[in-house]
């Protein structure tokens, strides 16, 4: 295991075999329905999958940490509860889970399956941290993407948990597990369905030499003859407040924290995550490569290696996201 | 009449915008003075750097609101990440910094539940019940009111409603106002304003109800209100209070805008008495409203901008 476990999204037991090949310390992956927060057509694993994927991965000394992160709908908690039995079954390294619900069940039902708490439980403080810890004996926690690096560093000093933050890919400009945008427009949301902006409500039409981008009917943007129309995630469209029409939110941009990493690094994080379970294998394994470089070059106190992953971005823009405080 | 064996009750969510210091005094003095509501939350949930213009008013407010029979509820802000943060929760909800009241708290972000625990409190719209399990283990923990997130629809309530019971709990849904539909570190008053969150020079106090997001193509969408973004139609369960009754709701929350809030917790109160039918009731709403369109398409497991008027 390297100074900074790289940790790495799979859709497919292609790129799942992929990421490990390419450098990763641990793989997330979720089964192919409602239980996680990318349940996209033709995405995901089913049970034989996961399980050969995790022979594969543990053959090659790479973990496996399955996401079962949605909320668990009321009066139906047997997709959720059956991931998690699955999960364990199939000897998963951890799961990755954000609804209360499911960690009191995995807790109580599986007490030995090491507990991560998902980006989408939105613990962005000692105080919640501390709860998860306590009531469920969490043993890791992806950090929201809110905090910058000095508040980062200041909250290991505070817990005795492990922490895992976003380095590269799509960024959520919402604190995570704690958005309804989507369904307000769509009737689907990622805490309930695993999804955000889904593709099933996109529409795309061509006015007035224009690209119209549409989600459930509201148009997200307008992009005239020079511009890349861009897919319309619903917090990264461009809209009119105050008669002025711009990227209220955010621009279409994806995260890249290659800058920052040594300071995260130096924050006491215990692990890196990669974004994309919906991406192709291609993606993967350059970012993976990168990253897999970058980390190396942090273990021997070497320069960062230069990245060339721009033209791999959302809108081909990246951002230092919510770790630079001038975010805000 | 409602079919419960209680009648229904009404709540005062927090005022979630950032109104003047005097209107917002006044507006609950008139909430004690002249509404029938049974109980009033009060406190920021939205921002902290709003804080110090409500905390010269806030004794003289929960004062006058006791002395009107209102139960006082203290909520706490929905999304709590530094230091500051940190404390002014702890002050609210007791912890190590402070030995905490003997009032209730709500809590609107997982951070306040273990300086709760074992304490009777109430739960937020802002912390995610979704199932039977979360809402049976903060019942352990001493909640003992959960309002449900807007984002609900009608077919959890029923097994939601059944689960409270047993576990002695009160459920809450938001009935009236701008729903909150996320938050976030960044604050998008002050980027519409082409300012940072940390100069802000408090831009979020020009829009009562919220700052207006329209499409490119000028069609209505959403409400900022600093970190907040909300829903521009307005939710309004007025067609579904019988319903929600009938499945173990027992407390429906009107978030207060700058329309008159008085009338609206009285056209509630008849339809939940069953004195006033609902579409005479979302009539005399929209009279009293600011304009927007309603919405409770969530509820009816649609996109929560719908609006369904059967009954």
């Amino acid at each position: 295991m390297s100074v900074l476990e790289l940790v790495c999204p799979a859709g497919t037991p292609a790129s799942l075999r992929t990421a490990v090949d390419a450098g990763a310390d641990a793989v997330y992956a979720g089964f192919n329905d409602e239980t996680n927060a990318r349940n996209f057509p033709g995405l995901n694993f089913n049970r034989r999958e996961l399980g050969q994927s995790i022979s594969y991965a543990h053959d090659h000394g790479a973990k496996v940490l399955v996401a079962v992160n949605s909320f668990a709908r009321a009066g139906a908690p047997g997709p959720w509860r059956h991931a998690i039995d699955d999960a364990a079954r199939l000897g998963a390294d951890a799961v990755i889970v954000a609804d209360i619900g499911v960690a009191a069940y995995t807790a109580g039902a599986h007490p030995d399956l090491r507990l991560h708490l998902s980006v989408q439980a939105s613990a962005s403080s000692p105080e919640a941290i501390r709860y998860y810890i306590e009531a469920f004996g969490v043993k890791r926690v992806v950090l929201p993407r809110v905090l910058n690096v000095p508040e980062i560093a200041a909250l290991n000093a505070q817990i005795d948990c492990e922490t895992e933050v976003f380095v590269f890919g799509g960024l959520c400009v919402m604190a995570e597990g704690r958005c309804s945008l989507s369904s307000y427009i769509t009737g689907k949301s990622p805490n309930m369905n695993g999804v955000c902006s889904p593709a099933s409500h996109v529409a795309y039409d061509e006015e007035d030499g224009e690209m119209v981008s549409r989600l459930g009917g509201f148009t997200i943007n307008r992009f005239g003859a020079d511009e890349t129309a861009g897919y319309p995630t619903l917090c990264k469209g461009r809209f009119s407040s105050g008669g002025k029409a711009s990227y209220v939110f955010e621009d279409p941009v994806s995260l890249n924290a290659i800058d920052v990493l040594p300071d995260i690094y130096k924050a006491g994080v215990t692990a890196l995550k990669i974004e994309g379970r919906q991406r192709g294998r291609a993606y993967i394994r350059k970012v993976v490569e990168d990253f897999r470089r970058a980390v190396d070059a942090l273990e021997a106190d070497a320069p960062m290696p230069a990245q060339d992953l721009d033209h791999l971005s959302e809108g081909q823009a990246q951002t230092a996201g919510a770790y630079k405080k001038i975010w805000r | 009449m409602m079919t419960g064996k209680n009648r229904g009750k009404l709540t005062l969510g927090p005022v979630l915008f950032n109104w003047a210091p005097e209107v917002w005094r006044d507006f609950y003095f008139r909430i004690a003075d002249e509404a029938d509501v049974d109980i009033v939350y009060l406190g920021e949930t939205v921002c902290l750097k709003r804080m110090p213009f409500i905390e010269p008013h806030l004794a003289d407010v929960a004062g006058r609101l006791e002395a009107a029979g209102k139960e006082i509820v203290f909520s706490t802000l929905a999304l709590v990440m530094n230091v500051q943060e940190r404390k002014a929760l702890a002050a609210i909800a007791g912890g190590n910094d402070s030995g905490g009241g003997d009032y209730c708290v709500e809590a609107n972000d997982i951070a306040a539940l273990g300086a709760l625990a074992g304490r009777a409190h109430v739960i937020g719209p802002y912390v995610n019940v979704y199932n039977e399990d979360t809402l049976a283990h903060l019942a352990r923990g001493g909640a003992r009111r959960i309002c449900l997130p807007p984002e609900l629809p009608e077919s959890a309530m029923e097994p939601l409603g059944k689960a409270a019971k047993s576990s002695d709990v009160e459920l809450e849904v938001f009935a009236f106002g701008r729903m909150p539909l996320a938050v976030s570190a960044r604050c998008y008053h002050a980027r519409s304003h082409n300012l940072s969150k940390d100069n802000c020079q408090f831009v979020c106090d020009q829009d009562k109800d919220g700052l207006a997001l329209k499409t490119l193509d000028d069609e209505d969408f959403l409400a900022i209100n600093g970190i907040q973004t909300m829903s521009h139609s307005v939710q309004n369960l007025l067609p579904d209070l019988r319903r929600l009754d009938i499945l173990g709701i027992s407390h429906f929350r009107l978030s207060p805008h700058s329309c008159d809030m008085v009338q609206v917790a009285h056209l509630f109160r008849k339809v939940l008495d069953g004195a006033m039918d609902a579409d005479e009731a979302s009539g005399g709403l929209a009279q009293s409203g600011f304009g927007a369109p309603f919405c409770n398409g969530y509820l009816h497991g649609q996109a929560g901008k719908d609006w369904q008027k059967r009954l």
